[in-house]
């Protein structure tokens, strides 16, 4: 089968166009990297199917980062099986630094393409290029496209069987000398008036403005986040599961006799006849409730607000601002955007360290990652668990979580060998979110999120009674009683949530529930939970991205400081 | 006036005449169209040598402290 593979620099919206051939959504975002892994569709020539591929960005043909690397990788595979197209994408309004790859695309045994993307964008900012005369001069098909809404890709798709390939020769030491004899020739720029977005843009990435405008953001965000998902708790699923499921449950509990094998795997324990979402733990009470009503409006509320300001480009901006605070864990400022899709869910969270360049940011990031900086799903848990002893309890909570991140990675940085390179990035420019786009990278997340997170819930609920039953947990609490116990100060039967969290770590906050536990108690637990160990999507994720000799030092670190701040926590309090 | 892109003031214009670094960082820095000849425009500098962020054509870079005084610039007021 014939491939087509999107090219480009970063950010100039090929997996906007990917999703626009393929009709397969990817997600994207309005900073350079969102695409670390390459994703295939299909799409049809005339009668021909054939199958596209969107690549990593790059600059040049000559990789700086892994994300690039596997970007050339691809285009020598195809070059080499001479079964391959490259639509290279370039952004209209950065023609100049674009065509840097153009050339050497140009130079390749490969039929290329060109689609002059952010036509619409170029138009408004006053630029305007003569795409018959750079296609005249390219010598192959140049089509604009705006991807956000989807104009020109028809064109783009008819034209496909005119790509030509080594259509434009040069010495390589003149390549940005014809560059600028080619924009010479095609561009011409009117002078304009600095629009409010880029007024806005220069002042978030001022110091003076900047701090203030990044305390904001992140303030509003924290705020809009509890807002939407108490919203979400209080007016939607709670009277849900409370008016409309627990009378449903009650007549099936009712129906297989109020208790038994298929009762307690099914509904779970009753509490003073009655079922308590938090605590009955059966498969259609509590393994429903914590997906459905606890953790989902919280992730949902969560990637509202990041979507927003992934695609508005404020991420790389916050990154340039938090560059040395970066610094001191051994990354620099765009570590950060991992971070922050790491409380969304670990698994993306990891696989955004691929634009990372060195081993050690990645290993360093990783592990700071899997330590420290708990997914939504475990927030939100800890969030309804803790949060009811007030703010305060939350923020002993997470401020230790804080404190480990930085104790950890400043160690980190101290310790392992090499240093961290130095941020280089492009900062693209402000972008309103086209709404078509927001709301279709949300629901791809929200829907990823239910179809990982419930099969593991169910499962993990279902593990619980069956090590119950079996009386394995009692087991296993007798052998870790002493650690559990006079280390931590948690009672024995937590470690059955200790179990558990390999698996899914709301869960594993929500079987604190029963426990009884003490304020401190609860605290030690969740801040424990968090550190330990990943759970087993990430930890899969983990030994694929880092290998499994530095995944086992990873790991290695996580249990020792686990136990070690859970035993200082236990001393303290 | 030849000085390098740390000491440029936020607004100020300037051509880049010489990168003092070996083949990796004019490599890297060339892929974002920043070479011998790029005009610049200083956007802003971090406190505390943080990143300088420059425009390039119709794009912002930011570039860390250290890479950023290897660039070397002819400073027009």
């Amino acid at each position: 089968m014939r491939k087509v593979l999107l090219m480009g620099n970063p950010n100039v919206g090929k997996s906007v166009v990917f999703s626009r051939l393929t009709g397969v959504n990817v997600i994207s975002s309005n900073y350079p990297g969102t695409t670390v892994e390459f994703s295939k569709g299909y799409m049809r020539i005339g009668k021909e199917k054939v199958e596209v591929v969107d690549v990593p960005g790059t600059y040049t043909l000559e990789p700086t980062s892994k994300a690039e690397q596997i970007a050339v990788k691809i285009l020598q595979d195809s070059i080499a099986s001479q079964n391959g197209i490259v639509i290279n994408i370039v952004d209209g309004t950065n023609l100049e630094r674009n065509l840097n790859l153009t050339l050497q695309l140009l130079k390749k045994n490969i039929p290329v393409i060109v689609d002059l993307n952010f036509w619409d964008e170029t138009r408004h900012l006053g630029i305007s290029i003569d795409v018959e005369e750079l296609e005249k001069i390219l010598n192959v098909p140049v089509v604009p496209t705006c991807a956000v809404t989807g104009e020109g890709i028809k064109e783009l798709v008819d034209r496909l069987p005119e790509a030509k390939a080594m259509t434009y020769d040069y010495p390589d030491e003149e390549k940005w000398h014809e560059i600028g004899k080619i924009i010479d020739r095609v561009q011409k720029v009117t002078h304009r008036h600095h629009t409010f977005l880029e007024k806005l843009a220069d002042a978030s990435i001022k110091p003076l403005t900047g701090i203030p405008i990044a305390l904001g953001a992140v303030y509003i965000a924290f705020k809009l986040i509890r807002f939407i998902g108490e919203g979400l708790i209080g007016y939607v699923f709670d009277p849900i599961f409370g008016k409309i499921w627990a009378p449903l449950m009650m007549r099936l509990s009712f129906i297989l006799g109020s208790g038994g094998f298929i009762h307690d795997i099914l509904i779970g324990k009753l509490f003073v006849g009655k079922i308590d979402f938090g605590q009955s733990f059966g498969i259609l009470t509590t393994g429903l409730f914590v997906p459905f009503a606890a953790v989902l409006p919280y992730v949902f509320a969560f990637y509202l607000v990041l979507s927003f300001f992934e695609d508005s480009g404020y991420l790389p901006r916050l990154g340039v601002l938090a560059d040395k605070m970066m610094h001191q864990v051994g990354l620099h400022g765009l570590g950060i955007i991992s971070m922050l899709l790491g409380l969304g869910c670990n698994v993306p969270g990891a696989l955004a360290t691929r634009v990372m360049e060195t081993e050690r940011e990645r290993f360093i990031s990783a592990t700071l990652m899997a330590i420290a900086v708990p997914c939504m799903a475990q927030i939100a848990m800890i969030v309804g668990l803790v949060g009811k002893y007030g703010a305060k309890a939350l923020m002993l909570v997470f401020g230790t979580l804080f404190l480990v991140w930085i104790m950890i990675g400043i160690l980190m940085n101290r310790l392992l060998k090499g240093e961290s390179p130095e941020i280089f990035v492009e900062i693209p420019p402000y972008r309103i979110p086209y709404f078509g786009a927001l709301t279709k990278k949300l629901w791809m997340r929200v829907k990823g999120f239910l179809k990982e997170a419930i099969p593991f819930v169910l499962l993990g609920v279902f593990i619980v009674n069956i090590l119950y039953s079996l009386r394995i947990i009692h087991f296993l609490s007798k052998l870790t009683g002493p650690v559990i116990k006079n280390l931590l100060g948690l009672p024995s039967g937590a470690v059955a949530a200790l179990v558990v969290g390999f698996l899914r770590k709301d869960v594993a906050v929500g079987m604190l529930v029963p426990l009884g536990l003490t304020l401190k108690q609860l605290v030690i637990a969740s801040v424990v939970l968090a550190m330990y160990f990943p759970c087993a999507a990430t930890f899969a994720v983990l030994v694929k991205e880092l290998g499994v000799k530095d995944m086992i030092r990873s790991a290695l670190i996580m249990i020792f400081s686990a136990v070690l701040v859970g035993g200082l926590l236990n001393l303290v309090l | 006036m030849a000085i390098d892109l740390t000491r440029m003031r936020g607004g100020e214009k300037g051509k880049v005449i010489d990168i003092q670094g070996g083949w990796g960082l004019l490599r890297k820095l060339e892929a974002l169209g920043i070479m011998q000849g790029t005009e610049i425009v200083k956007v802003s500098s971090q406190l505390m040598r943080g990143p300088i962020t420059i425009r390039v054509g119709n794009t912002q870079v930011a570039i860390g402290f250290g890479m950023a005084r290897r660039i070397i610039v002819e400073h027009k007021k």
